[in-house]
């Protein structure tokens, strides 16, 4: 008999335990389960049989945060590999804890992908205020592109941190809002938004007199903010005009060098205890 | 001249304030806005918001409140004698700046320094003003980093740590000897003290009183400092030591070191040179060594020659390369102690290491899965289908991992 659970865009986590525990608590084997997600479904599997009813089964611990952010993993068969290694667990507590073993490898590979993706969104999303007169709760919107379904996953930590205001995160499968304390999700496709914001002016000043010229690294910067991202962060079209004038900055620098001193520095220097005499006494 | 706008305050003073290495915002309470009152969170780890064509993180604001200072520091910007722009925000401009950027998700809070003036005691008051009306009139719960002013009361660097997450004082020089020559104001024996007052205050918070009650938070996220490194003539051994006396006796819980950079308007005593970064980046390496991976300062002066550290290789292989009696490692057999000596093993790889192989003994496939540098670890390893020979012996060892030599060219 072949099984075809099929995951929602929302709650895919829970659904994914549900039909994961009916499963596994009656042994079925990985080969006769089919797992997609509901949007991706053409149709080519049907749904499958009714799923059995579940019976009591335990995981090791590290199991569940695990399965939570391999779930949200767009790579192809991650559902899948996760129930495999699921039923293995059964038999072997410490199965999770050998990195050796190249399904548990793969899985952890995922999950750190979906880590470093929930990472940059936390680092990256830029929100822009848009206010209307009058409200009495500001209001800012954001518009971001994850690489993998973690939107449910990163918006505790937006909601914990961003409270005395409302906003709106805009992915391109899914709006999450935030308003006078509640937060919902909503699957809505939306194309990309071009957003700005006054005070970006100001970052913008901030990030070109933040960068030291004598100390170009480029590669060092990109490894951690990929070129996918600029696109959306206000300050990234900065950055070609900084590394192009980098070179001749640093060469004014030396040029220029030593300068005389100040004017009033004499007379500032003049005013302060003399150190010399301390350092004798002591 | 005429009055300057916020934006061109912002300019002069970050330009001014991006020499402090630091931008840490990891490590302090967990704390949350969940009862819809403030502003701000944070959650452990520290988030970098931005990286600069530098290489470097933006994760605080990191800005001066004044750039204006008495003190000639010859390697600073800031010095006196210096003929940079000057300006100086108001608390209200560092608030707003601060609030309005952490908003937008730019930040996850600020950094504020600032050069001295009228003196010490009225510098640090100010800037612990802004601490106090961004936690208590704004309900700022991001995080704060002050840089202290040795010289201040103990009374404002009191009322600092229990504002602030993190606590700084810049050594900057390692030897008092460089300090008195480059940085006649400042005064190496105050700054310890100071230190050495901020650890002892830290410690106080968290003993419980009488009453079983905690007494509140004092700079959670610990104290650091930053080293100059090539303006004076102090070698890796010198800062190294240095470092270790700062981690033991202070309980510091970062030394930052920070290449000396060229500066637009330089002194005379304080010639420019191009920032020594592989030099500050081996330098980083061997704080790790120490501080994760059971070194000690003088292990690594050890494998150092006229007390500077191997520019071509890191200073891990360097250890092992002097001192190859000690391998190769069973990595089926060994401790986690030497485990964490074997170059290309990092500390998650050997904690991996000795989960896995609980289920087995480990090949050399199985470290490749693992994450483990397995090309570097291969002539210091055996494992259960690998073992050396006599490549760990071998007198060009050390050519493997060098550079290759460039080939110089035609001019």
């Amino acid at each position: 008999m072949n099984y075809a659970p099929r995951l929602p865009r929302l709650g895919t986590f829970d659904a994914w335990r549900d039909a994961a525990r009916a499963l596994a608590s009656n042994d079925v084997p990985a080969d006769q389960v089919v797992w997609a997600m509901a949007e991706e479904d053409g149709g080519l599997f049907g749904t499958g049989a009714p799923l059995p009813a579940p019976q009591a089964m335990s995981v090791p611990k590290d199991f569940v945060p695990l399965a939570k952010l391999v779930c949200a993993s767009r790579a192809a068969g991650a559902h899948d590999l996760l129930y495999r290694v699921l039923l293995r667990c059964r038999g072997n507590a410490q199965l999770l804890g050998n990195r050796a073993d190249p399904q548990v490898q793969q899985l952890a590979a995922w999950a750190k992908h979906v880590r470093r993706d929930m990472h940059k969104m936390k680092a990256f999303v830029r929100f822009r205020e848009v206010t209307p007169q009058g409200a009495n709760r500001r209001q800012f919107l954001s518009w971001f592109e994850p690489d993998h379904r973690i939107e449910e996953l990163t918006a505790g930590f937006f909601a914990r941190r961003f409270t005395d205001m409302d906003w709106v995160i805009v992915t391109p499968e899914v709006t999450t809002r935030y308003n006078c304390g509640s937060l919902t999700h909503e699957v809505l496709k939306t194309a990309r938004m071009d957003l700005n914001d006054e005070t970006e002016d100001l970052w913008r000043t901030y990030y070109a007199n933040t960068f030291n010229p004598a100390r170009l690294k480029i590669k060092a910067m990109q490894s951690e903010m990929p070129k996918k991202y600029w696109k959306n962060l206000p300050e990234a079209d900065l950055i070609a005009g900084m590394i192009a004038q980098a070179e001749a900055r640093v060469r004014q620098m030396q040029d220029t060098a030593p300068s005389l001193p100040h004017v009033r520095a004499a007379k500032i220097l003049a005013r302060l205890p003399d150190r010399s005499d301390e350092d004798q006494a002591r | 001249m005429a009055k300057m706008n916020l934006q061109e305050k912002l300019a002069v003073l970050s330009d001014a304030a991006k020499y402090d290495a630091s931008c840490a915002s990891s490590g302090t309470t967990r704390r949350n806005s969940a009862d819809g009152k403030g502003l701000g969170s944070t959650e452990g780890s520290g988030i970098c918001h931005a990286y600069t064509p530098d290489g470097r993180c933006i994760s605080l604001l990191k800005i001066l409140m004044t750039n204006f200072c008495i003190y000639d520091c010859a390697y600073c910007i800031n010095r006196v004698s210096s003929q940079v722009q000057r300006a100086r925000f108001t608390v209200e401009e560092v608030v707003h700046l601060t609030t309005e950027f952490y908003r937008r998700n730019y930040i996850e809070g600020l950094f504020l320094s600032s050069g001295i003036i009228r003196s010490p005691d009225d510098t640090m008051a100010d800037m612990v003003r802004i601490a106090r009306e961004l936690r208590e009139v704004h309900h700022f719960k991001g995080y704060i980093h002050l840089k202290t002013i040795p010289d201040a009361s103990p009374e404002l660097i009191e009322q600092a740590g229990l504002l602030a997450d993190r606590l700084s004082m810049n050594v900057e020089l390692p030897t008092d000897a460089g300090l008195k020559a480059y940085a006649p104001e400042k005064n190496a024996e105050e700054i310890r003290r100071a230190m050495g007052r901020v650890r002892l205050r830290k410690e106080a918070a968290t003993e419980r009183t009488h009453t079983g009650r905690r007494a509140p938070k004092f700079a959670p996220a610990g104290q650091s400092t930053q080293l100059i490194v090539g303006a004076d003539g102090a070698s890796d051994v010198t800062i190294l030591q240095s470092s270790t006396r700062l981690y033991s006796d202070y309980k510091l819980k970062r030394v930052y070191y920070s290449a000396f950079s060229p500066i637009p308007d330089s002194a005379a005593s304080l010639p420019l040179i191009k920032p020594p970064l592989i030099r500050e980046h081996r330098l980083y390496q061997a704080d790790w060594l120490m501080r994760f991976y059971g070194y000690g300062a003088g292990e690594i002066a050890s494998a150092t020659t006229g007390g500077m550290l191997d520019l071509e290789i890191d200073p891990k292989l360097a250890w092992a390369l002097a001192n190859r009696h000690m391998f190769p490692v069973d990595i089926n057999r060994a401790g986690k102690g030497m485990l964490l000596r074997v170059p290309g093993f990092g500390t998650k790889s050997v904690a991996r290491i000795l989960s896995a192989r609980r289920s087995g003994a480990l090949g050399y496939g199985d470290l490749t899965r693992i994450g483990a540098l397995v090309n570097k670890a291969k002539p210091f390893i055996i494992t259960r289908d690998w073992s050396p020979g006599s490549m760990t012996d071998a007198a060009n060892l050390r050519l493997r991992f060098a550079p290759k030599p460039e080939q110089l060219s035609l001019l």
